[in-house]
């Protein structure tokens, strides 16, 4: 009798972090199960207690060497909730604005073109020599070039607002350390311009991807869910603040306009024995029915509207697919994300081009509070930092639900989904059917660890087990 | 019996004059030339305790903060054997503690940091961490010890001591246990104040006696050592 067999990608190739994903396969070869391993532990929810509140942001911004602005920002709006902040200056939140949009535009792009555009360009199955960045830089030059000096932009924005471009200082509980010279204003507006060029191109190629592939797009890891994140008070789009909203497969309201200081009462997050990652849910759904996305699609699911002109257009068109209704596809992530692009390089313009960011005035206290939350809408999407702090100043609670955290049942779906379309009934399981689950799992573009330290060969092994636990089959290659 | 005596010596073969009594380091200073240091700073009875001043002087390696001048002393600075003393000390600091620039908010204003740069340290050695597990004392109001951080400097001892005349900051214990403690069981149960200049920044090298909320507001850039090497002459000695 044939035996059940399991099959691993350990790790998951061209994400933030490692990861790795079981298919199950039962004696027929039918996928039975598909699971997305979280297999790193960082711990950096216990051993930020007894720091200081004011060396939170900074040190908890470690996480993530991609998006280390989210946990900066995250953590200083909590501490700005701590300290009795209730309204930041103009130029202190304008230039934590300004911090979060560089960061969003970059790691935007990084993910989209270093990481996904292989799969887009060349196709899921294209040959693994030809499906990787230098694949892309050979063939098409000009679109690599535009990604690393788009990335470049997003960085130097990081960078005269928080001092540096990765990991910097910038945010503080209250407020912000610097304001934005003239000099390095004039520096960055000098190529405002080209930016917008080359992100209206960025969406026109994502868009195109889902336009032509539609059929692919709308089957391909596709289901119905429900969807998180933050609103702006009147709807719109807000990627730095505003009120929790989530809605369900049919776009109906689960809760609306809720402040996130009490996103405790609305989230719970479950624990399975097989991923260090937790699994959260709407709490009044329960366990089964309350589970979310997050990211961009699921923000612009979301959003009433976007208050920039060109990626409301976008907006628009993306909404017009699915005649209004929440987009429940994965690939479609990728049009989204390139809207959002575009919405950052508009809003970076706005603020450039807004006096209160020379201001003078950049710290305000009020009355000292002992908790605070909280959430901003990082790449990957909604990002909970929640902390008390003693009397002494000292930290004594952390919890942190980090956007890749919110997608976890989401990704596992999607996964089970793909592995059962593309892998059952298959006799010989090939580099390029398992490609199609690595798809799937990069459209939530995850940050599995935030800040791996994978450097150099990147592994992707295969590995063949029989009912038994026996090695059948190892299949290697590495990508330096 | 003050002297106006005037002693000439050498350093590194540069004709120099000082005063009888002077120590190297103070005569060094006068006439421009840089000696690294870390537990001494102006203001304060010198102590000879982290050894980073440590020079040759007639082929005898010793302190230069507290050995006196003398007549015809030849004096040995900035030699290949001396960096690399002084490397190993500032290193053998770095494994003693838990000194975690990434996200200490002395970073940039750090001499222990600041010299580990001057020195070209830039990389894990052959030292091994020991890792220590030190309290940080959050009690006062205004003001954290972060022993975590402590070189053993004793500058906060001397400035509590002959400054502020207080005595707020000790040592205790020995050996490799030897910590820098505060008179009462906590810095709250302390006579110290904000206003102490033991408390200023300008005596804690490092990040170990903190001011409460003031960290991370001088931005990146901006702060002491972001863009220029410690040390008057400001530049970095070869290998």
């Amino acid at each position: 009798m044939a035996k059940s067999r399991i099959v691993e990608i350990d790790p998951v190739t061209r994400v933030e972090g490692h990861g790795k994903v079981t298919i199950h396969l039962d004696e027929d070869n039918n996928v039975d199960e598909a699971r997305l391993h979280i297999v790193e532990f960082r711990g950096f929810e216990r051993f930020i207690q007894g720091r200081l509140l004011w060396e939170v942001p900074v040190i908890v911004q470690r996480l993530c060497g991609i998006c280390p602005v989210s946990h900066h920002l995250a953590a200083a709006k909590a501490m700005d909730v701590i300290v009795g902040a209730k309204h930041l200056t103009p130029t202190a939140e304008k230039m934590r604005r300004l911090m979060h949009y560089g960061q969003i535009m970059q790691s935007h792009v990084l993910h989209f073109f270093h990481l996904c555009s292989p799969d887009l360009l060349f196709g899921f199955d294209a040959p693994v020599e030809k499906r990787n960045i230098f694949g892309v830089i050979a063939e098409y030059p000009e679109l690599a070039k535009q990604a690393v000096m788009m990335r470049k932009y997003g960085q130097e924005v990081i960078q005269v607002t928080a001092g540096k471009k990765i990991h910097g200082t910038g945010a503080i509980p209250g407020g912000i350390n610097k304001n934005l010279s003239i000099r390095e204003r004039d520096a960055l507006l000098k190529d405002i311009d080209q930016m917008a060029e080359w992100a209206r191109g960025a969406l026109q190629v994502a868009k195109n991807y889902s336009v032509d592939n539609l059929s692919l797009v709308q089957s391909f890891g596709s289901f119905p869910s429900n969807y998180l994140s933050l609103v702006r008070e009147d709807g719109a789009l807000d990627l730095y603040h505003g009120n929790l909203r989530a809605i369900n497969s049919q776009g109906r309201a689960i809760f609306d306009q809720i402040d996130y200081q009490h996103y405790h009462e609305l989230l719970v997050e479950d624990v399975r024995s097989w991923s260090y990652m937790k699994f959260p849910f709407i709490k009044k759904l329960g366990r089964l029915d309350g589970w979310y996305r997050v990211g961009p699609l699921a923000r612009l699911n979301n959003a009433g509207f976007i208050d920039t002109p060109e990626a409301a257009i976008a907006h628009q068109e993306l909404k017009a697919v699915t005649e209004g209704k929440p987009n429940p596809t994965s690939l479609a992530n990728h049009w989204a994300r390139m809207i959002e692009l575009l919405h950052c390089v508009e809003k970076i313009r706005e603020l450039l081009l807004d006096p209160d960011l020379q201001g003078e005035d950049l710290v305000v206290k009020g009355e000292r509070q002992e908790e605070g939350v909280g959430v901003i809408e990082a790449p990957r999407g909604t990002l909970i930092h929640h902390y008390r702090v003693d009397k002494n100043d000292q930290v004594t609670f952390c919890n942190l639900i980090v956007s890749t955290t919110h997608n976890n049942e989401a990704m596992n779906r999607a996964v089970t989904k793909v592995a059962k379309q593309y892998l059952s009934f298959q006799t010989k399981i090939t580099e390029a059917m398992l490609n199609h689950v690595e798809v799937v799992i990069r459209a939530y573009d995850p940050c599995l660890s935030c800040a791996t330290h994978a450097l150099g060969q990147m592994p992707l092994e295969v590995e063949l087990y029989d009912a038994d636990g026996a090695l059948l089959d190892r299949n290697s290659q590495h990508i330096k | 019996m003050t002297t106006e005596t005037t002693i000439t010596f050498t350093i590194d073969g540069q004709t120099i004059e000082g005063r009888a009594g002077q120590s190297i380091m103070d005569a060094a200073d006068q006439a421009g030339i840089y000696i690294p240091r870390l537990c001494d700073v102006e203001g304060l009875h010198p102590q000879g305790s982290c050894r980073v001043c440590t020079v040759k002087a007639n082929g005898r390696s010793t302190a230069s903060c507290t050995q006196p001048i003398e007549e015809g002393l030849e004096v040995e600075n900035e030699t290949r054997e001396l960096r690399n003393y002084r490397r190993d000390l500032v290193r053998m600091l770095f494994h003693e503690g838990n000194h975690l620039c990434p996200i200490c908010e002395a970073s940039g204003n750090c001499e222990l940091q600041a010299m580990a740069y001057r020195l070209g340290i830039t990389q894990a050695s052959k030292f091994p961490y020991l890792q220590p597990v030190r309290p940080l004392d959050a009690s006062h109001p205004d003001i954290a010890l972060d022993t975590n951080r402590c070189i053993r400097c004793g500058r906060c001892i001397r400035a509590s001591k002959d400054i502020d005349g207080k005595h707020v900051f000790g040592y205790v214990g020995r050996g490799i246990e030897k910590q820098v403690g505060v008179n009462g069981s906590k810095l709250s149960k302390t006579n110290v104040s904000i206003e102490d200049y033991a408390i200023s920044p300008d005596v804690c090298p490092v990040g170990c006696i903190i001011r409460k909320g003031e960290g991370f507001k001088t931005p990146i850039g901006a702060r002491k050592y972001d863009q220029s090497i410690i040390g008057t002459d400001k530049k970095q000695p070869g290998n």
